[in-house]
C-alpha cells in the first residue's frame, strides 16, 4: 500500500474521467440525432458481437449508437481496473470503496442503456442520464483525490473557505444536477422543441398550453421538426428549464462576486468561480442557440457537454474548498 | 343486402410546398441511389385534377368481420418507405421488405398497439407485422435513417380504403344503412360525413381544404 501520491494512478485516473466525459458527448449526440434505438439488440450489434460489428454499417444512427456502446465499453474496462489499482495500491481504506462504488455505477449504467433499448422505454433514457452526470462527477472527484495536490493539502498549509460560501455552491450545484434531470426529461420525450422561439415562449412571455393552443402549436412547427407532437406538459417544462437556467446564472453570477470578496481576487478558487460563470454564460448561449437552429444535433450535444462541465465545475469547487477547510 | 361506397377525395386551395429529402445525403449508401437528385417529400399528394391520394376512408361503427386475408406489402427502397401511407385492417399481415443495399432497423412507434423493434440487412428475409388494436397513422420509423417514417392506419372493420393516385375510393360490400364515414389525411386532420348506403350502393366525395 502506498500513501504517496502515484502519478501513474493519478494520471490513469483523470484518463478515466476524459473518457467518461467524452462519453456523455457521445450520448448526446445519441439523442441529438434520435439515433437511440437505431440498433435495437443488445448486448449485440445486428446480432453481430459489439467489437466485430464492420466498419462499413456504422452508417447514419447506427454510426453514434454503435460508437456510444463502444466507447462505454472502453470506459467500463478503465474503471474497473481503476477499481482494481485504488485497492490494490491505494493507503486510503475510503479509496477501494470509491472505486468500487464507480466500478458498479459504470455496471448499473451500462444495463439501464441496454435496458432502454430493448424494453424501448423513453423514460429509462432519464436516470440513464442522471446516472451519466453522477458517474462523471464521481470519477474526476477519484482523480482529484489521487491527485498530487490533495496528497499535499493534508500537510501544507490551507486558506480555509468560509462556510456561507461552500454552502452556496453546494446548493447552486445540487440546482445544476436538477436542470440536467430536467433537461434529461425534456431529451427523452423525443418530441423536438416544445418551444421553437427565445427569448419569448411562442411570442409571449409565458405561453399558452390549452388544448387549442397546443394544437396550434402542433400546427406550426419549423420545418424539418421530428418527433412525437409536442404537449402541455412539455412546453411547461421547457418554460421550467428556461427559469431554472436564469436561477442558476444568478446563483453562480453571486458565487463569482463572492468568491473575490470572502478569498480575494487572486485565489484560484475565485479564478475557478469565474471560469464557471463562463461556463454558464456559454450555456445559455448555447441552449438559445439550440432553439434557434431547431435543435441542431452539434449544438444540442454541445449544451449538454457544457452542462455536465458546469454541474462538474461546481462539484470540483466544492471538494476543493471542503479540503481547504479541512471538513 | 349490400352496395359499394364510392367517392373521389379532393384538395380545394394550393398545398404546401413539399421539400427536397436533404438528410438523405447523410448517409451515402442511401444518395448513391439517387444519381439524378434526391426524392421530395410527398405529404399532399394532390393529381392535376386534384385529387387527393393517402386519405384513409373508413366507416364508424361498421360492423367487424375477420381479417382481410391478403397481406399488404411495406418496402424499403431507394432509403424511403414505400408507400408512406398504408391502411390495414386489425390482425391483418403487413410483410416489410427490405429493397436496399444497407441496413435498416424497422421500428414501430405504437400509441395502442405492442411496439417492436427489428433488424433488416440488406437482402434479408421479410418481417411481419400485424396490429390487434384499431390505432390511425401508427408511426413506422427507420432509426438509421431518421428522415424515413410510414404510417398505418389500423381500421376494426373491413369497411375501409385508401384514397388513389387521383382520390378515388371504393369500400365493398356495405351493408345498407346509415353511417358516418371519416376521412382521415395525417396533414390535414379527420372529417366525417354522414351517409346513406343503399342496395346498390352510394357514392360520397369529400373535399379537404387548404389550412
Amino acid at each position: 500500500m502506498n500513501s504517496r501520491y502515484q502519478p501513474a494512478l493519478f494520471w490513469f485516473a483523470v484518463l478515466n474521467a476524459v473518457a467518461t466525459f467524452l462519453l456523455i458527448g457521445l450520448g448526446g449526440l445519441v439523442t441529438s440525432h434520435e439515433a437511440g434505438m437505431s440498433v435495437p439488440d443488445w448486448p449485440t450489434t445486428y446480432g453481430y458481437n459489439m467489437f466485430l460489428f464492420p466498419l462499413d454499417k456504422w452508417v447514419g444512427g447506427i454510426f453514434y449508437e454503435h460508437s456510444h456502446r463502444l466507447l462505454a465499453s472502453i470506459v467500463g474496462l478503465l474503471t474497473t481496473i481503476l477499481a482494481i489499482w485504488l485497492w490494490a495500491k491505494d493507503a486510503r481504506k475510503w479509496m477501494h470503496w470509491l472505486g468500487i462504488a464507480a466500478f458498479l455505477l459504470v455496471i448499473v449504467q451500462g444495463i439501464l442503456g441496454g435496458l432502454r433499448v430493448r424494453w424501448n422505454l423513453d423514460w429509462l433514457g432519464v436516470p440513464h442520464g442522471a446516472v451519466a452526470q453522477t458517474f462523471l462527477v464521481l470519477t474526476c472527484a477519484i482523480a482529484l483525490f489521487a491527485s498530487r495536490w490533495w496528497k499535499n493539502s493534508e500537510t501544507e498549509k490551507q486558506i480555509p473557505v468560509p462556510r456561507g460560501l461552500r454552502s452556496h455552491i453546494l446548493y447552486v450545484t445540487i440546482l445544476i444536477f436538477i436542470q440536467l434531470l430536467i433537461a434529461a426529461t425534456m431529451r427523452h420525450q423525443h418530441a423536438g422543441l416544445a418551444i421553437s422561439d427565445f427569448p419569448l415562449a411562442h411570442g409571449k412571455i409565458w405561453p399558452a398550453t390549452t388544448p387549442e393552443a397546443i394544437a396550434d402549436y402542433n400546427a406550426h412547427r419549423p420545418a424539418g421538426t421530428i418527433g412525437n407532437p409536442i404537449t402541455a406538459f412539455q412546453v411547461n417544462l421547457q418554460m421550467v428549464h428556461r427559469l431554472v437556467a436564469y436561477l442558476i446564472f444568478l446563483g453562480v453570477t453571486a458565487a463569482a462576486f463572492l468568491s473575490r470578496k470572502k478569498l480575494g481576487g487572486a485565489d484560484w478558487l475565485t479564478k475557478f468561480a469565474w471560469f464557471w460563470l463562463a461556463l454558464l454564460s456559454l450555456q445559455i448561449v448555447l441552449g438559445a442557440a439550440t432553439i434557434w437552429s431547431n435543435k441542431a444535433a452539434d449544438i444540442a450535444t454541445g449544451h449538454v457537454m457544457v452542462g455536465a462541465l458546469a454541474l462538474l465545475t461546481g462539484a470540483v469547487w466544492w471538494l476543493v474548498a471542503a479540503r481547504r477547510t479541512r471538513i | 343486402m349490400a352496395g359499394d361506397l364510392t367517392g373521389t377525395v379532393t384538395f380545394k386551395g394550393t398545398p404546401p410546398a413539399e421539400k427536397e429529402m436533404t438528410p438523405i445525403k447523410d448517409d451515402p449508401n442511401c444518395s448513391a441511389l439517387y444519381p439524378a437528385g434526391l426524392p421530395m417529400t410527398h405529404f399532399y399528394a394532390v393529381s392535376a385534377s386534384g385529387g387527393l391520394a393517402d386519405v384513409v376512408v373508413s366507416i364508424k361503427g361498421a360492423p367487424t368481420g375477420a381479417a382481410k386475408s391478403a397481406p399488404v406489402i411495406l418496402d424499403q427502397k431507394g432509403c424511403i418507405y414505400s408507400p408512406t401511407i398504408l391502411a390495414v385492417q386489425t390482425g391483418q399481415k403487413i410483410i416489410v421488405k427490405n429493397s436496399d443495399p444497407c441496413v435498416h432497423n424497422v421500428h414501430t412507434v405504437p400509441k395502442e398497439n405492442e411496439m417492436k423493434n427489428l433488424v433488416q440487412m440488406p437482402g434479408g428475409a421479410d418481417l411481419e407485422f400485424a396490429f390487434d388494436k384499431p390505432e390511425p397513422f401508427l408511426k413506422f420509423q427507420c432509426d438509421v435513417h431518421p428522415w424515413m417514417f410510414a404510417w398505418v392506419s389500423v381500421v376494426d372493420s373491413p369497411y375501409f380504403s385508401l384514397s388513389d393516385k387521383d382520390g378515388k375510393f371504393t369500400i365493398k360490400n356495405v351493408p345498407a344503412g346509415k353511417y358516418t364515414v371519416e376521412f382521415a389525411h395525417r396533414k390535414l386532420g379527420t372529417k366525417t360525413v354522414e351517409v346513406e348506403v343503399k342496395a346498390d350502393g352510394a357514392t360520397q366525395d369529400f373535399a379537404f381544404e387548404a389550412k
